[in-house]
């Protein structure tokens, strides 16, 4: 519980919202974050791109995407204010850090296995070279 | 050996069990056995946002690929279905597609 969550935030904003509108939702959105104790470890507008399906009427919108490091109640707040602000068409918040733990984890394991194996392989071809030496010197 | 995700699973468990049913059918369909090419790519994460890789899952209808058609393992399949239904929450992929 100590430890600090790690969050993907991805956001959806109106297409007839404009640039400024943007930056200002962003900027709200820092605060909100920053306010609580949490920070904003990357922010990532990936554009405006076509939906799979309507939503709101709408075919298209710009999609934000945001990494979120904190305890937790600056997301609970952010998704409130999400959630009542119209230029929003869709938010989903995900939690990673727990993901990405066992990622690194199973990467380890890998590693571990990798280095165990040719070197274990190593280590026996140069026990046979040794007995073949041997071999030869009786 | 390269894989973590269930060597039986993919590996040998399935293979004899194949083999052993073919002749009885008449070796009809003899298709080599598939495997998952997450395991090969070593792929821990699949992430919600490539939409690219996750495309190559969903056939026409939009609906997620079986893993008996793909081969993908089932540690990978669950991360690929849960990476899939995450995409079609934010309408990156279509719930339904005709």
């Amino acid at each position: 519980m100590a430890e600090k969550r790690i969050y993907e935030v991805v956001f959806i904003i109106d297409p007839e919202a404009g640039d400024d509108e943007v930056m200002r939702l962003s900027e709200a959105v820092q605060k909100i974050i920053t306010g609580l104790g949490g920070s904003i470890t990357k922010t990532e507008v990936m554009g405006r791109r076509q939906l799979a399906y309507e939503i709101n009427h709408k075919k298209d919108g710009t999609y934000v995407l945001l990494e979120v490091a904190g305890s937790g109640a600056e997301i609970a707040e952010l998704e409130r204010r999400m959630r009542v602000n119209d230029q929003i068409l869709r938010y989903m918040t995900i939690r990673v850090d727990e993901d990405r733990r066992r990622a690194d984890k199973l990467k380890a394991r890998r590693a571990r296995k990798a280095a165990k194996q040719p070197g274990s392989k190593k280590k026996q071809s140069a026990a046979d070279a040794d007995e073949m030496e041997e071999g030869y010197a009786a | 050996m390269s894989s973590n995700y269930e060597e039986r699973d993919n590996n040998y468990g399935f293979e004899r069990e194949y083999e052993r049913a073919m002749p009885g059918r008449g070796g009809r369909r003899m298709q080599r056995r598939k495997i998952c090419r997450f395991c090969i790519e070593k792929v821990d994460l699949i992430d919600f946002k490539d939409v690219k890789l996750l495309q190559s899952y969903i056939p026409e209808r939009g609906k997620i690929l079986p893993r008996r058609i793909s081969g993908v393992c089932a540690a990978h399949q669950r991360m690929l279905a849960e990476a899939i239904k995450r995409a079609r929450n934010i309408a990156l992929l279509p719930y339904a597609a005709d």
